[in-house]
């Protein structure tokens, strides 16, 4: 019996929100309990109503504040405020304080013409500028009309004015011709419904686009204490009501009834009553409804449950349910219940960090889907804060017990938080304190809208040990920056961490760890923050964690520049208009002194020798192949990774002097130059420097990438002379391997479960390969002469100080890998060095190393980057290969 | 006054012919270009606030005093890229937000003084490209909210109130009025009853200064994430239902969301909506680091999509916008027919979060 009968287009203006109808609501205003007033403002909409009415005129009551205050509370409610609200006041004045509240478009009830039209006008004047309909009064200077023809009349002369003077939509007019008391026992009254009836429909007929409305609960007035007559005659004057016109009425919506089913023996006397069809029907439904209250003792039949199904869930679901919904009415009853279990949750904080904050992550999944929107948000959050209040007194107990038992009193440390200027939210941020709060550190929280500067004294005047920011919007992001920039600049040296919504590891990483050395956190959610905290502060962790956090941030930095590359490609036309340029008529090219492969190996006399390699070892790598990051040699001296690295260098020298001794490995190594130039971005190598045969090419690919002015789109072809320069030009090409022995040397090991010597074993292979590579380099530019002259130390070397470049297949200048059997082709490396391609074209022994020699002065390595489909088709036309097989070598350079 | 003509736009509006006939195309984001300016502390400051004591900074606004000719200069790029209106650089231009560099005093000076910059370069942008370019004050969402409590354990609390709000509005569109804007853009509305207090000040000043001072008034609203609602909470019927009394010259959607995703609701607005509708995207949603990712090729696709299917009547573009965005997206709306306002029987529209019809 909860639902309306009526036509579906009919509105229910719910009216226990009215002071002067609903005795519960007068009582729970009066006494300042919010909730309860709340509660029945939700209940007036849960059960249908469509608008919801709300009148606080009492003569103990401020009306103003006490509208305002209502009207602000129930927009933080969605479930409430999601339909208008018709602010119900005979005062002028509390109307308009309502006004201010309302985002919506409301409904005001009421004005009319009791003070003249003047007043009349000037309010509809108002109305309209704020932007709300106006239920009017079927009032005018001489009172309230209580007839069919005055109620006519004082509407179509009101109507009159509001459309033709006040420029008043019509359509949003909504007549109240007054619903008046029968059954009075005042024969006058007897005619009160017929007359409000037959008004409705004469006014809906006469007045276009004008509504009716009513307070039907008056009609019924002196059956007071007697709801199921209350209710059967409410029901049967809507039913009457709504067939004559009416289109919306200000009902209790919890108890509207259907006309159908009202006891047929009641219903025909109410229906003889409203429709005064019998001289008596006053005395007869008098009379029945005596002898129903003396049967059910006055009792109302039609008491709404809520459907409370959801309290039969465990406590666990109980609490989750009230999070997601926002219901805080049995939160505190539940978190006890779930605190008391201390089988289950041995310290309150296990409730707020088991239930409570899966609840807020199943909260913050749907905000995120946008199932739920930001006043829900809201909501949730406080149901979380009284639960966490709750538990709050158990946990200083808990504290209290602790240090009486000895325990100390200090705290683990002083963490100062705040929600950045601008932005004013804060629920992930409060969690977080409690969560810190409840792990005995000392938080210090300045709320929202916090300015860098206060954030910072504050951290200074406390000591803080920690600072974190939080934000839900995009533009904190920036703030957080500026924050941090602050604490460079005013020499902080404590940990920063960074939470909410927006904010990301990534944009930690790029844009705000950058700003402030002594380090930058990204903190995911609560339930990692005392582990990120707890880190910081500890002298024994913090190096490790902070050097995590820089590695993994530093990745994120180049990621980031790597999607950043992903602007839009040039075409390559484009692109190959944007190269180097060279003057070729005074580029200084130089012959080498041999063409052909020339070969070297430890094993040849007169050849290579192990021990003039290791002089050529980068050791930087060495380290990077154990993951110990650092620049060689102050890797060794770093403070976090120091001694490990210098224990590992340490073994390394040792077993690299019995590799040399034992000349455990063989270095093999072939060279070779050719006569060669340029042909578009291909590189044509000759056998001889007539230029009769071509022996083979090395097709190049170009950066792609939109680049600053000043820049160029580079391609290794570039550094060659081209074919129309009408100079001659000179390629080299190389393959080495230290290879040769490594497995074996390192299998032994691992016979003898000795992975780590394994792993050292060839860790030394690749880097006796590269150093290889960097001797054979010397000795390529020693054969073109201008090496002979380049007077730099071995470190220099390794820095890669000197002239020319070697640029290796599948590395970023060159990608291709399938480059690499034309060039072992052209060097008979197989031959010469043993070096095999597999059929992915990575070298065996894998401490091997081939590329070509550049010899150009301002010849550098580049990454080629990301490739356009008009480059593949290109490149797959020089190349003589399907477009679909380039794409499948070349597969992580597309940028399609 | 006769009560009859309230908020009713002049018949002959230059700007209702001009919809009436095709597409118009707005200006793009301000603040991004400011930005390309790299300019500093100093460049804020100009000479006549080198003593002033609080950062000025980041307060673009006060650009129209201190660097007029930059301002200037990218309303003229707008115009150049095929803009039909700009906005005023007033985006902040009230009492309130100004509260936060101490400039309270200076909200009629820097409202005149960015109506003038957009005024010249309109003037010499409509005798340059031979077309009618106009000049629209930007009336921002203030950064304090009547809607929602800034404290979670208050949610009756409110940082202002609507006297204030009023107050404020009142003081920057007297301004702006004087300046000699051709329309009122009351913008990047995320809380419909801040929006209200504008609409009402707005209204109260036409009515003191007669119907020859009206002008039209254009409302945009902001769908701030995935669930389709303004940050206040209210779906787009909702809104408006809420702003339709002033009655508005044009109503539409701009900045959070980017174009795609604000299909459905512009798609909505085209429908319910009684007046012209506009739409004015970011260039995208905002990625991690705050940026704006849309080419002026993604933005023109998206809006031309929308002109195609008779959503539109006027196009242009918000955060992270720029003159190369806007002359695609104008060229992507030419001769495409502007949107037609669809007639519809009077009903009484009312509205909480959800919308509410009563015919």
């Amino acid at each position: 019996m909860t639902k309306s009968n009526a036509a579906s287009s009919f509105l229910v203006v719910g009216e226990r929100t009215n002071i002067t109808g609903s005795p519960k609501f007068a009582k729970a205003l009066k006494a300042g309990d919010w909730d309860a007033c709340l509660a029945i403002a939700k209940q007036q909409v849960e059960s249908g109503a469509n608008v919801l009415d709300i009148n606080v005129d009492e003569a103990l009551v401020e009306g103003e504040a006490t509208m305002t205050k209502f009207l602000n509370l129930i927009a933080a409610e969605p479930d409430i405020c999601r339909v208008p609200i018709m602010l119900d006041s005979s005062k002028w004045s509390v109307l308009e304080a309502g006004l201010r509240c309302i985002q919506g478009k409301g409904i005001v009830n009421s004005i009319s013409l009791k003070d003249g039209e003047a007043e009349f006008l000037r309010r509809a004047k108002l109305l309209r500028r704020y932007g709300a309909a106006a239920v009017v009064m079927a009032f005018d200077e001489q009172g309230q009309a209580a007839t069919r023809d005055e109620k006519v009349r004082i509407c179509t002369r009101a109507y009159r004015l509001l459309v033709d003077r006040a420029g008043f939509p019509a359509e949003d007019i909504i007549f109240d011709p007054n619903i008046l008391t029968v059954a009075t026992g005042i024969e006058e009254h007897n005619n009160y419904a017929v007359d409000f009836f037959e008004a409705t429909k004469l006014i809906k007929d006469t007045l276009p686009h004008a509504k009716v409305s009513g307070g039907v609960s008056n009609v019924s007035f002196s059956f007071r204490g007697n709801n199921p007559v209350r209710e059967a005659m409410h029901t049967a004057f809507l039913y009457f009501a709504i067939r004559a016109g009416l289109d919306m009425a200000i009902v209790n919506a919890g108890m509207l009834g259907v006309y159908d089913e009202i006891d047929p023996a009641l219903r025909e006397l109410v229906d003889d009553v409203l429709l005064n069809r019998r001289s008596d029907s006053t005395e007869r439904l008098v009379k029945f409804a005596d002898d129903l209250k003396a049967q059910q003792g006055g009792a109302s039949k039609t008491e709404l449950k809520e459907d409370l199904a959801w309290r039969n869930a465990p406590v666990e679901s109980r609490l989750s349910h009230a999070l997601v919904k926002g219901i805080d009415q049995f939160v505190e009853a539940d978190t006890e219940e779930a605190r008391a279990n201390t089988a289950k949750y041995l310290r309150p904080l296990n409730i707020i960090e088991g239930p409570l904050m899966d609840g807020m992550r199943i909260v913050g999944d749907l905000f995120g889907a946008g199932k739920m929107f930001l006043p829900q948000v809201v909501k949730s959050a406080r149901v979380m804060k009284r639960s966490v209040a709750y538990l709050t007194p158990f946990m200083e107990e808990e504290k209290r017990l602790h240090i009486a038992g000895g325990g100390t009193a200090k705290p683990n440390g002083r963490v100062l938080m705040a929600t950045v200027k601008g932005d004013v939210h804060d629920i992930g941020k409060n969690i977080v304190g409690v969560v810190l709060a409840c792990n005995n550190y000392d938080v210090t929280d300045l709320g929202v809208m916090v300015p860098a500067d206060k954030i910072l004294a504050k951290a200074r005047e406390i000591g803080a040990d920690v600072v974190g920011l939080s934000g839900l919007i995009t533009p904190s992001l920036d703030e957080m920056v500026h924050v941090a920039k602050e604490m460079t600049r005013q020499g902080f040296t404590v940990p920063l961490l960074i939470g909410g919504a927006t904010t990301s590891p990534a944009h930690t990483a790029v844009k705000v760890a950058p700003e402030y050395a002594p380090g930058v956190i990204h903190v995911l959610d609560a339930s990692r923050v005392v582990n990120v905290v707890s880190a910081l502060l500890s002298a024994e962790q913090k190096p490790k964690f902070m050097a995590e956090t820089v590695g993994k941030q530093e990745k994120q930095r180049v990621e980031f520049a790597e999607r950043r590359n992903k602007r839009p490609l040039l075409t390559l036309a484009e692109a190959r208009v944007r190269k180097q340029h060279f003057d070729w008529t005074v580029v200084d090219i130089p012959r080498p002194e041999f063409f052909g492969t020339k070969v070297f190996s430890t094993e040849a006399a007169g050849g290579l020798s192990l021990s003039d390699i290791v002089a050529y070892i980068d050791w930087g790598p060495f380290f990077s192949a154990w993951e110990l990051h650092g620049r060689y040699p102050d890797i060794l001296k770093d403070e976090v990774v120091g001694t490990e690295a210098t224990k590992l260098f340490n073994d390394g020298q040792q077993l690299l002097a019995r590799i040399v001794s034992e000349e455990l490995f063989t270095a093999k190594a072939v060279i070779a130059f050719w006569p060669a130039n340029a042909d578009g971005d291909s590189i044509e190598l000759y056998s001889d420097e007539a230029r009769s045969r071509v022996l083979a090419s090395f097709h190049c690919l170009r950066q792609q990438l939109a680049k600053p002015e000043d820049q160029f789109n580079h391609s290794l072809a570039d550094y060659l002379a081209p074919k129309d320069s009408g100079r001659l030009d000179y390629i080299g090409g190389f393959a080495v391997t230290a290879g040769h022995g490594v497995e074996e040397f390192a299998a032994g090991f691992r016979a003898k479960h000795d992975d780590y010597n394994a792993i050292m074993a060839q860790a030394l292979g690749d880097r006796l390969a590269e150093a290889l590579a960097e001797l054979m380099h010397k000795k390529a530019r020693d054969f073109c002469g201008y090496g002979k002259t380049e007077n730099l130390e071995v470190m220099d070397i390794i820095r890669e100080k000197y002239r020319g470049v070697r640029p290796a297949p599948g590395y970023p200048a060159c990608p291709d890998h399938t480059e690499k059997p034309t060039l072992f082709s052209l060097l008979d490396a197989t031959a010469a060095t043993g070096i095999t391609l597999t059929e992915s074209n990575a070298m065996s022994p894998a401490s091997s190393v081939s590329g070509m020699y550049f010899n150009h002065p301002d010849s550098k390595y580049f990454a080629v980057g990301k490739l356009g489909k008009d480059q593949i088709e290109d490149y797959a036309a020089r190349k003589k290969i399907s477009v679909a097989e380039a794409e499948k070598w070349l597969g992580p350079y597309l940028d399609y | 006054m006769n009560g009859s003509s309230i908020a009713t736009p002049p018949p002959a509006s230059p700007l209702a012919a001009l919809f009436a006939q095709r597409i118009a195309v707005l200006d793009g984001a301000m603040g991004s270009m400011i930005q390309t300016y790299k300019l500093r502390e100093a460049d804020f400051r100009g000479e006549r606030f080198k003593a002033h004591p609080h950062d000025l900074q980041g307060n673009n606004d006060l650009l129209s005093l201190t660097r007029p000719d930059v301002i200037e200069k990218i309303h003229g790029d707008y115009f150049a890229a095929g803009a039909d209106m700009v906005e005023t650089n007033t985006f902040n231009s009230t009492s309130i937000s100004q509260a936060d560099y101490k400039l309270e005093p200076l909200v009629r000076d820097l409202n005149l003084a960015a109506v003038g910059c957009a005024r010249r370069a309109a003037d010499a942008a409509t005798k340059k490209f031979g077309r009618r370019c106009f000049v629209a004050g930007a009336i921002g969402p203030l950064n304090r909210t009547l809607s929602m409590s800034p404290d979670v354990n208050r949610p009756d609390y409110r940082a202002v109130t609507w006297e204030q709000v009023v107050t404020a509005y009142t003081e920057q569109i007297n301004a702006l009025l004087d300046g000699g804007v051709d329309a009122l853009l009351v913008e990047t509305i995320f809380d419909t009853l801040n929006a209200k207090a504008a609409l009402f000040a707005i209204e109260t000043i036409f009515d003191a200064r007669g119907d020859a001072a009206r002008v039209p008034v254009m409302i945009s609203v902001t769908i701030t994430d995935a669930s389709g609602r303004t940050l206040s909470g209210q779906t787009v019927a909702a809104f408006f239902n809420s702003v339709r009394h002033a009655n508005p010259f044009s109503v539409g959607i701009n900045c959070a969301l980017g174009g795609a995703a604000m299909r459905p609701y512009v798609e909505e607005l085209a429908s319910i909506a009684n007046c012209y509708v506009t739409c004015y995207p970011n260039a995208g949603l905002p990625n991690a680091f705050g940026g704006y990712d849309e080419s002026p090729a993604d933005m023109a696709k998206v809006l031309g999509e929308f002109a195609s299917s008779g959503f539109v009547n006027l196009v242009g573009g918000c955060c992270g916008s720029t003159p190369a965005h806007i002359a695609a997206i104008a060229e992507a709306v030419r001769g495409k027919k502007p949107h037609v306002i669809p007639s519809a029987e009077p009903a009484m529209q009312l509205s909480g979060l959800e919308p509410l019809r009563v015919a």
